[in-house]
């Protein structure tokens, strides 16, 4: 029986990804922050099959709270082959440059709140010699566009973060894949004018999570064509970039 | 908000529908009070099935309700399960058949959700069984904008009940439903097939077989004409007693986009009619046939609904009553044939006399015939008509799910407790279809 702890669960994605898990009767450790969502994504879950679902109430940028809940979440579980962590907001990048104090907030919802658990589960997998870390970060973390730098750079933080962390994990046979998604039809992205050829259902960003654990790749662009886009936008030259208003 | 648009399945009338999305069933009233300020009305708009313009909302505005698609619990003992109302009947499937549980009403597609299962009290090949869907609904939850939240059953607003069960999403936003499933030993059916020449034979194998089987149905050549008229293929099954309890996972072809002209015409319709009719033997043919094939035959096809390019098409569903139904479904074929126009796929189905909650049910005691056609000034100006004199003087009705050129005055005549929907309506929900049947 697959055991799985996915922090942000609530989330478009993480449900997605969770649903295929709970077909094949995993067991899951789900961490949110709305106690009403929450409840509502683990009767779902268990109504579609899941042997077993425990939840916890977690405000990711809580720091001082990771630790207990990363207990009881191996308490609850014994063992994590899986660990999805897939919260975060889109923040407003207008608002971050007026405010420094939302743009630390956002900073802290994006990047700090997910180094923070990483470091905690990552001494925890190390112990446990086995499993994968996945964590959803995004193809903004590619390029500080001006549009959204502050999620961009608070995403790369998080990106090289794993890069080290996937380096030093490996040695002790832990995986840690970075999963970025481009643009993701969810409740975070309702209201923006998305091109819609690019814009991919959760569905799909699911298979790329699960296919990219099972697979044990290192970093996914999902859907795919991500990875050629983002291969032209990183090659553009500072002095065109900086013209730009992507 | 995103600013994506949907339409009804049949493309036509083409009125792209302005979609809010509802995420969480906790703040779906928030959500409809909020909208209700901003538009003159609006629409539950569940996973697009509905072929007309009764899933469309007058002000193009609807209330996207498909992402609300959780299990809220699921008792595989007895078969109930609780579920937020944009959950397919496809994911119901897919929880349901490896605990031992079938939906006890289906219709030609697994893609509806539960809600517009609901709104339209759906039937399917066991409706001489089992009846509507609404018959196994116990309970839902109605959203309205001008009262509470509350719970419609056979004993709790009861007037709710009946009004929503068939009552096209005018009556509320229902948020969750709670469901009696049938109980099933294997995903298997067993089917036997065997091909009729005339209406005359296929009533008779009809009162021969249907009592004896759960599902009947028959493919109907609508492009045969003279004594060939009404020949088709009977096709009746039963779940099988014993196999395995396996959720299908077919490979799915797609049409990825809208022909310039529709492919379906006079040509290709005598084509593949003769064919198929002859393909089917008049001998009895017994075999086992996955679920999936047998109830959901196009939805192996993504995107169906492009065949008939870019104008669209409307589903013509009628049904006449016991005793008129014979010389009017024979006429109806005939009007059909000699136009030249028609579906691959048309359907007669026997419907059988057990009593819907619903107050605006579709199906009487009677037969059924359904099809499809190419959208063209000709099917609005001259076959319908031609088809709706026949319907109204046989005393039978058309399904509203399918339709978008019914009269206000056949509609009243049709369904004469049109008047208490009317009268239990949400104030702030109306669709296009409404305001053309309901008018004086």
């Amino acid at each position: 029986m697959k055991k799985i702890l996915i922090v942000g669960a609530t989330s478009a994605m993480a449900r997605a990804y969770a649903r295929i898990w709970a077909d094949k009767n995993a067991a899951f450790f789900l961490v949110a922050r709305d106690p009403v969502k929450l409840q509502q994504t683990a009767d779902d879950l268990l109504a579609r099959g899941a042997s077993a679902v425990h939840t916890a109430i977690l405000d990711a940028t809580d720091i001082a709270s990771h630790k207990t809940v990363v207990d009881d979440c191996f308490n609850k579980l014994s063992a994590i082959e899986v660990a999805l962590i897939a919260h975060g907001t889109l923040p407003d990048q207008a608002a971050c440059q007026t405010s420094v104090d939302t743009a630390l907030t956002e900073f802290a919802n994006n990047g700090t709140s997910t180094i923070a658990l990483l470091t905690e589960l990552g001494n925890r997998f190390e112990q446990q010699h086995f499993g994968t870390i996945a964590v959803i970060t995004s193809v903004a973390g590619d390029r500080g566009r001006p549009s959204n730098y502050l999620y961009g750079s608070a995403k790369a933080a998080v990106t090289t973060f794993c890069e080290g962390l996937r380096a030093r994990l490996y040695k002790s046979g832990v995986h840690l894949v970075d999963i970025k998604p481009g643009f993701v039809d969810t409740p975070m992205t309702q209201g923006l004018n998305l091109p819609k050829a690019l814009v991919a259902t959760p569905e799909t960003i699911a298979t790329y999570i699960d296919k990219a654990i099972s697979k044990k790749k290192d970093v996914v662009y999902a859907p795919w064509f991500w990875f050629w886009i983002l291969l032209i936008i990183r090659n553009v030259p500072q002095f065109i970039f900086k013209k730009t208003n992507l | 908000m995103t600013s994506s648009s949907v339409q009804s399945w049949g493309r036509y009338p083409h009125k792209p529908q302005f979609v809010y999305s509802a995420e969480w069933r906790n703040e779906l009233s928030t959500l409809l009070h909020k909208l209700t300020a901003q538009h003159k009305s609006l629409l539950p708009f569940g996973n697009g099935r509905s072929y007309g313009d009764s899933c469309l909302s007058l002000s193009d505005h609807v209330v996207q309700v498909r992402p609300l698609n959780r299990f809220i619990s699921a008792d595989w003992q007895t078969g109930r399960i609780v579920a937020e109302a944009g959950v397919t009947l496809e994911e119901i499937l897919h929880a349901a058949i490896p605990n031992g549980w079938f939906l006890p009403v289906t219709p030609g597609t697994k893609f509806v959700t539960l809600g517009g299962a609901i709104a339209n009290d759906v039937h399917g090949k066991n409706h001489h069984v089992r009846g509507t869907f609404g018959c196994h609904v116990i309970q839902f939850g109605l959203i309205r904008s001008d009262r509470p939240a509350c719970v419609c059953s056979t004993t709790e607003n009861i007037d709710l009940f009946t009004a929503t069960i068939g009552g096209l999403g005018l009556t509320g936003i229902i948020d969750w439903v709670e469901l009696q499933l049938m109980p099933v030993e294997s995903s298997q059916i067993s089917t036997v097939t065997i091909r009729f020449e005339s209406l005359d034979e296929f009533i008779q194998l009809s009162n021969e077989l249907d009592h004896q089987h759960e599902y009947s149905v028959a493919w109907v050549d609508c492009a045969a004409k003279g004594d060939a008229t009404g020949r088709g293929v009977f096709i009746v099954g039963d779940h099988c007693k014993t196999g395995d309890l396996r959720v299908s996972e077919a490979k799915k072809l797609n049409v990825p986009l809208v022909p310039p002209i529709s492919a379906i015409n006079q040509l290709t319709l005598n084509v593949f009619n003769t064919v198929y009719f002859h393909k089917h033997k008049s001998t009895r043919q017994y075999a086992l046939s996955d679920y999936d094939p047998f109830f959901y035959p196009l939805d192996s096809i993504n995107n169906w609904n492009r065949i008939y390019g870019p104008k669209g098409f409307q589903q013509y569903q009628c049904v006449i009553p016991g005793g008129n139904a014979k010389a009017a479904i024979h006429e109806l074929l005939k009007t059909i044939s000699a136009s030249g126009n028609g579906s691959f796929l048309a359907v007669l189905k026997r419907c059988g006399d057990i009593k819907s909650p619903g107050l605006l049910s579709f199906p009487l005691s009677g037969i059924s015939l359904a099809l499809d056609f190419a959208q063209s000034t000709y099917i609005d100006d001259k076959l319908f008509p031609a088809l709706d004199k026949i319907v109204s003087e046989a005393e039978g009705r058309l399904y509203p799910a399918k339709d978008a050129h019914m009269s206000a005055e056949h509609f009243q005549q049709y369904y004469p407790e049109w008047t208490k929907l009317n009268q239990l309506k949400d104030p702030h929900l109306c669709s296009h279809f409404w305001n053309r049947v309901s008018s004086s």
